[in-house]
């Protein structure tokens, strides 16, 4: 429990921060950034949650990282879609913010 | 001494993440983000997770970085024109309230009850079953395979989401520009270094996870990172969307691991089951055919959608 | 609740497995062939959805399903109960119309690929699978993923014609939902780490009144709102559902959006039920009453059909969340309590029907018309009689009048409302369907005036595209003959619920 204390901590204060960037910031690109901030604090904090699970030999609880790796690789597709949506919607009208309607 | 050194790194992780968020710039913060994924790459191996330190620098720095530099890059045109900035009420009232959501969940974690609740020992009891020695790789390809499933076909989905994106008059083309090599330029010159030492890299990392840490998305990633560097060198050109071969590459992994799904009902009663004589047979038949069309997939959602007309 | 897998519980693999598969094989094979394979498999995809709710009435009893034979924990749980079994079958129906009307408006061309079709029938596929994926899923994760996937193939639909305006409403529909992803994988990822597991099943026996799982449990309901559109987080609805083409628009507000309020459903009465949490479900309430008044005031003031009836979306999911605060009861197997749950599902399945009716004759005045100006409508109510016929008969259980379903379920919460003591949700059923009539009015009484000249339509319209639209509109309408009392075949697989006979 105690040696992921400060791991746990920073994912509280990532997701905190990446909201933050999100509230924060108009432009979409930024926001999209925000977003992979906040799901990176919450994969560090299932991270947290598999080092506590360590047993039998392990160093943490495999369900957890595997559960992870599945996130990132869907985090990454999201990213990827928006990014394209975000590049297309520039293409059509030469500006880069959604207050446009 | 440990601690120490964990707190050495959390505190380096909030600093560049708190550069990528008040960044002016677009750029500078997408850069902050590479590094970000890195730093947190290290905190992975710290926390005794290096299958997830290797996809987090290959898949969350890496691919998601590139993907955000070149698309900051474009974007870049339109910036100066976008100069709005929040205004100061917005961010105090945001920072409040971000505030205290970080303490609520902080308060919640550290709440979090002395005797952890965990599924390593049932992971532990089956790996024999299985012939695995990488747990990680057991959760993922065996207990809960249909996740990996499942999450394979939302990379193929978003994919072509993306190319639906192109005007009707290019679809099925190439995506990108075409590169071309300069005589001498020096990013050839690398990438005919690189990029076979890298595909070698890339199996290895895929056929290793089966034992140590790795497996077919962390090797699936570095197999598209050269491809996509060997595009970037003008070495190779991306095919037109269209082609049929390229089509079969993408739905292969997933084709044979329905089809191995499938047999599992009949060899071992359910689906996506296996025989106990014969799963890690069948997981590498899985795997090998899953890692090319991961690559395929992944190195063509960072190239976007198709931006040339194919050619009939 | 079972202990193992139960026969028949193979069904439920293929419920998603077919469309999945389907939606592969029109990437390969080119999208000439997307339509084809989507023909083919609707009436396959609806047979295994009714056999699945067949064997559910027969032996009533859940089906359940261990994915590699590994059990929960360690494994990943497909379970089908009632409510299940009727989602399934609602949803087979609805793309089996869908599909059908969409054949004329996404034609496969016989030359070389084309991009809309193949991109359509493509996505159409893979919409159903993660609904269902959704409907069955036993496992917090797994339901993750499966929410993702229905996100991603929902959103290219909305810019499938690739105005800039669709563009900017996918791309607000998508950052909504990845918002709401977000907040629900936290609140998974807490309930972990308290629980060990993210079975539902499981969850449910485990699961403590303590901080963290109450954090959990917001976290995940503020995602799932986030991506149901419910007021406050509704701002990304009427321009996405609005944007898309007609057939698009009636899978987004008939089924998509009702996922994510499944989800809610399951989480609330299957993992919580343990868990006393009326004063939350009193602030559901309230969204769900906001929702419905200002949705459909904003809804009146439309000048586009189109964004009129995502307006009405908008205030016909808050009639779902209206459910919550009337079928919580600290002392479960209250017989009120049951009638508002059924309340609260009929008005999902009716509402689907309806809606898609609605969004799919409009898309057929627009085509004829040329445009979907309410002000311009005059006349059309001659020249396309079956379709306005069809927009109100799924007025009909907008506003909750019989014969309809919508009637049916308002009239069950009315009848909740009042019994209960909780009076005020009924001032706002019947102001919603004062201001339903409203807006509903509004378009027929334009459609049904003469226009100043005669009326010429620039296209045909295929009665036989019409005649689709009717049926589903009938279907709405047929669901004002349920009963007015707890549906048996919803209550299959519910916990600790009893069935009470009213007088």
């Amino acid at each position: 429990m105690s040696a992921a204390i400060p791991y746990g901590l920073c994912s509280a204060v990532l997701v905190g921060l990446g909201l933050f960037g999100l509230i924060t910031h108009p432009q979409p690109l930024r926001k999209i950034l925000a977003f992979n901030l906040i799901g990176s604090g919450v994969f560090l904090l299932f991270g947290v949650i598999a080092r506590r699970g360590a047993a039998v030999g392990f160093g943490g609880d495999p369900v957890p990282q595997a559960l992870v790796i599945t996130g990132l690789v869907v985090a990454f597709a999201g990213t990827a879609l928006a990014v394209a949506l975000l590049l297309r919607l520039v293409d059509e009208t030469r500006r880069g913010t959604l207050r446009d309607e | 001494m440990a601690l120490a050194f964990d707190i050495v790194l959390v505190l380096l992780i909030l600093g560049v993440a708190t550069w990528t968020i008040s960044a002016r710039d677009t750029f500078a913060a997408v850069v902050g983000f590479i590094g970000f994924g890195l730093v947190l790459a290290l905190a992975w191996v710290c926390l005794a997770a290096p299958d997830v330190a290797l996809t987090e620098a290959a898949i969350g720095s890496g691919l998601t970085g590139g993907l955000l530099v070149g698309a900051s890059a474009r974007l870049r045109r339109t910036e100066t024109t976008s100069g709005e900035t929040p205004s100061i009420s917005l961010r105090l009232s945001a920072g409040v309230v971000c505030t205290f959501i970080s303490a609520g969940l902080a308060a919640i974690v550290l709440e979090l009850p002395g005797k952890a609740p965990t599924l390593a020992p049932q992971v532990a009891a089956n790996l024999a079953m299985i012939g695995l020695d990488n747990p990680v790789t057991a959760v993922l390809m065996a207990y809960r395979a249909v996740d990996t499933l499942l999450e394979v076909v939302v990379l193929l989905l978003v994919l072509g989401g993306i190319w639906s994106l192109a005007p009707d008059h290019l679809w099925g083309g190439s995506p990108g520009s075409r590169h071309l090599a300069g005589p001498d330029g020096v990013l050839p010159f690398v990438a005919q270094l690189l990029v076979p030492v890298g595909i070698l890299v890339g199996i290895h990392i895929f056929w290793i996870g089966s034992v140590a840490p790795g497996g077919e998305f962390q090797g699936a990633t570095i197999l598209a990172a050269m491809w996509i560097l060997a595009t970037m060198a003008g070495l190779v050109d991306m095919p037109a969307v269209s082609r049929r071969w390229l089509r079969l590459l993408l739905v292969a992994g997933s084709a044979v691991f329905f089809a191995v799904g499938f047999a599992g009902f009949a060899m071992a009663g359910a689906f996506l089951a296996y025989p106990e004589a014969y799963a890690k047979l069948l997981i590498l038949i899985i795997e090998i055919p899953l890692t090319l069309s991961i690559a395929a997939t992944l190195a063509l959602l960072v190239a976007g959608p198709p931006e040339r007309a194919p050619q009939e | 609740m079972p202990d193992s897998a139960t026969a028949g519980g193979f069904l439920l693999v293929f419920a998603i497995v077919l469309p999945v598969v389907g939606a592969l094989l029109s990437l390969v094979l080119g999208g000439r062939h997307a339509e084809r394979v989507t023909l083919i498999l609707i009436p396959a995809g609806l047979a295994v959805a009714v056999a699945i709710a067949a064997s559910i009435w027969r032996t009533h009893g859940m089906l359940q399903y261990f994915v590699g034979g590994w059990d929960p924990p360690l494994g990943v749980a497909f379970r089908a109960d009632g409510l299940s079994a009727v989602m399934l079958v609602t949803a087979a129906l609805l793309i089996c119309g869908i599909g059908l009307f969409a054949r004329a408006q996404f034609p496969s061309p016989r030359g070389a690929e084309k991009r809309a079709p193949s991109v359509f029938w493509t996505l159409l596929l893979t919409n159903w699978g993660a609904l269902n994926a959704v409907f069955i899923g036993g496992d917090l994760f797994n339901l993750y993923v499966a929410l993702e996937l229905l996100t991603f193939a929902a959103v290219p639909l909305v810019s499938l014609d690739g105005r800039p305006e669709t563009l900017a409403a996918a791309l607000r529909y998508l950052l909504f939902a990845l918002f709401g992803s977000i907040l629900y994988l936290l609140g998974a990822v807490l309930l972990y780490g308290v629980y060990g597991t993210l079975d539902i099943v499981l969850l449910a026996s485990r699961i403590r009144a303590e901080p963290a799982a109450w954090a959990a449990i917001a976290l995940i309901t503020a995602g799932l709102l986030a991506k149901a559109a419910l007021y406050p987080f509704h701002l990304w609805l009427p321009p996405a559902h609005a944007g898309a083409p007609a057939p698009a628009s009636a899978l987004l507000s008939g089924l998509v959006v009702k996922a994510p309020f499944f989800l809610v459903v399951r989480l609330w009465f299957d993992v919580m039920p343990k868990i006393p949490e009326r004063a939350a479900a009193q602030v559901l309430g309230i969204l769900g009453a906001a929702a419905i008044l200002f949705g459909s005031a904003v809804a009146l003031r439309q000048a586009r059909l189109k964004l009129l009836i995502a307006y009405s979306t908008v205030a016909q999911i808050g009639y779902l969340f209206l459910m919550f605060p009337l079928a919580i009861k600290p002392e479960a197997g209250h017989p009120w309590s049951t009638f508002a749950w059924t309340g609260g599902v009929v008005q999902a399945i009716s509402h689907a029907f309806a809606k898609a009716a609605m969004f799919m004759a409009a898309g057929l005045i627009a085509e004829g018309l040329g445009h979907d100006r309410i002000a311009g409508l005059a006349g059309i109510g001659r020249a396309l009689p079956i379709s306005v016929l069809a927009f109100g008969l799924g007025g009909l259980s907008l506003m909750g009048l019989p014969p309809s379903g919508g009637f049916v379920a308002k009239a069950m919460l009315l009848t909740a409302a009042v019994a209960e003591g909780q009076w005020w949700w009924a001032l706002v059923v019947l102001m919603g369907g004062l201001l339903a009539a409203g807006y509903v009015f509004l378009v027929l009484a334009r459609s049904l005036a003469e226009p100043l000249e005669p009326l010429r339509l620039s296209t045909t319209i295929s009665p036989c595209r019409q005649t689709i639209v009717l049926v589903l509109a009938l279907g709405a309408v047929l669901l004002g003959f349920v009963p007015l009392e707890p549906l048996e075949l919803l209550q299959i697989g519910r916990p600790d619920i009893a069935i009470d006979r009213l007088k």
